[in-house]
């Protein structure tokens, strides 16, 4: 039954990583600086994100002892992430085959899959530290990408360059919108879901028990 | 305690990782890595047959013994190669002695060859004004030859929107050994006059 269902849930990532692969569509994704960072990358990053609901729950439990509070994905992901945030290894995974393959790997590997399994471990102030992280991160890159005089990478051309940064720009603003819209008006229990799992699953079985103790 | 020292690992090799990665945070982009590979691994330049602006052949392995400053252009631009053309021509009136002395060669290379004939190679050096043979147009004479210059010189040449072409564009030096050894960025003429004539001493 386990099995099964683990079967059944890494079907999708697999499927999504094998189109992403096909040559036409891997090419007609990189011709374009915008679309190989806005959906190529985020499609990648997503593999990983679904394979994590496929992976054993052994080897998850294991991996939460050396992961507590997410930390140590966090930082893998972010790592991982400012790597192929680089002008250079954007032009390399084009032009590059070796480059390419690590794209291919990393991105949902280390990444995506990471970032899932830590994103259940984290805080409510880790979480909020990846989110302010992840908002400025699109307006520091897209405001550069927008107001930087020449290109960047020498795969690509200028005004995808800019094209790229308007889009960066209007992301980080959405993001930013909806983590404040979140932080008003979202409903209490928004919030203790993002609290540590440990913390609220916890107090609450604690209380139902003791409710059916007295 | 086991989060830290794994964390701990992460950020190491991380850091390690993205050090490597940026030649220890000196270039984030392509064309930077290119500057730093060359000033401390200079390339040698391909034995590349090319046909300049008179219609000779010429090896470009066979111009030692003097400096070479090479720049890639294609006759039909509008943008780059134009700036790249008078800087080229704001080059040959600083360093005349050198030029007119046998000691520096001016050669732009076109990545366009099918339509950069040679008739068109010379109208691109009219243009500016240049005269006599310090100053050399040529184009590679087929494919492979054009192929292997991009590759060893870092060369990138994109399709734009308007039926031309973007390049990176540079000035590139090469030694009397016919090594590639320093690239520089366009748009100062002077710093790179000054570091030719550094070069050749006096």
């Amino acid at each position: 039954m386990i099995a099964r269902v683990s079967h059944r849930s890494s079907a999708l990532p697999a499927l999504l990583f094998l189109l992403l692969l096909v040559p036409p569509i891997r090419t007609a994704l990189e011709a374009s600086m915008t679309t190989q960072m806005l959906v190529q990358m985020p499609l990648l990053i997503l593999v990983g994100v679904l394979l994590s609901r496929a992976m054993p729950a052994r080897l998850t439990r294991v991996m939460a002892g050396w992961d507590c509070h997410g930390i140590t994905g966090f930082l893998l992901a972010t790592l991982v992430g400012a790597f192929w945030m680089l002008p250079r290894s954007l032009d390399a995974a084009v032009t590059d085959p070796l480059f390419a393959v690590a794209k291919y790997l990393t991105m949902p590997l280390l990444i995506g899959l990471p970032f899932a399994l830590s994103w259940q471990r984290m805080g409510f102030i880790l979480r909020g530290v990846f989110l302010l992280e992840l908002i400025a991160t699109f307006f520091r890159l897209g405001w550069l990408y927008l107001i930087f005089p020449g290109r960047l990478c020498n795969r690509y051309l200028l005004d995808d360059q800019q094209r790229l940064g308007k889009w960066m720009l209007l992301i980080g603003a959405l993001l930013f919108l909806w983590t404040a819209a979140t932080l008003l008006w979202g409903r209490l229990d928004s919030f203790a879901e993002a609290l540590p799992r440990a913390f609220s699953e916890d107090v609450v079985a604690r209380h139902v028990n003791g409710d059916s103790d007295g | 305690m086991r989060t830290l020292l794994a964390s701990l690992v992460v950020l190491l090799s991380g850091g390690v990782a993205l050090s490597t990665a940026t030649d220890q945070f000196r270039a984030f982009t392509t064309e930077g890595a290119r500057r730093i590979a060359v000033r401390e691994h200079p390339v040698a330049i391909p034995p590349v047959t090319l046909e300049t602006e008179t219609g000779a052949r010429l090896d470009l392995t066979a111009v030692r013994g003097r400096w070479l400053l090479i720049d890639f252009i294609y006759t039909r631009c509008p943008t780059y190669c134009t700036t790249l053309g008078s800087e080229f021509a704001q080059l040959q009136s600083r360093l005349v002695v050198p030029l007119t002395h046998h000691k520096l060669q001016l050669l732009s290379i076109s990545f366009d060859p099918e339509h950069d004939t040679p008739p068109r190679l010379a109208a691109y050096l009219q243009r500016f004004h240049t005269s006599g043979s310090e100053w050399i147009a040529a184009r590679p004479v087929n494919q492979d030859g054009l192929d292997t210059l991009e590759e060893r010189f870092g060369i990138t040449v994109i399709p734009d929107s308007f039926g031309g072409y973007t390049h990176n564009a540079a000035i590139h030096l090469v030694d009397p050994h016919g090594r590639l050894v320093e690239i520089f960025d366009m748009g100062n003429p002077g710093l790179v006059s000054q570091a030719v004539l550094q070069r050749l001493g006096p």
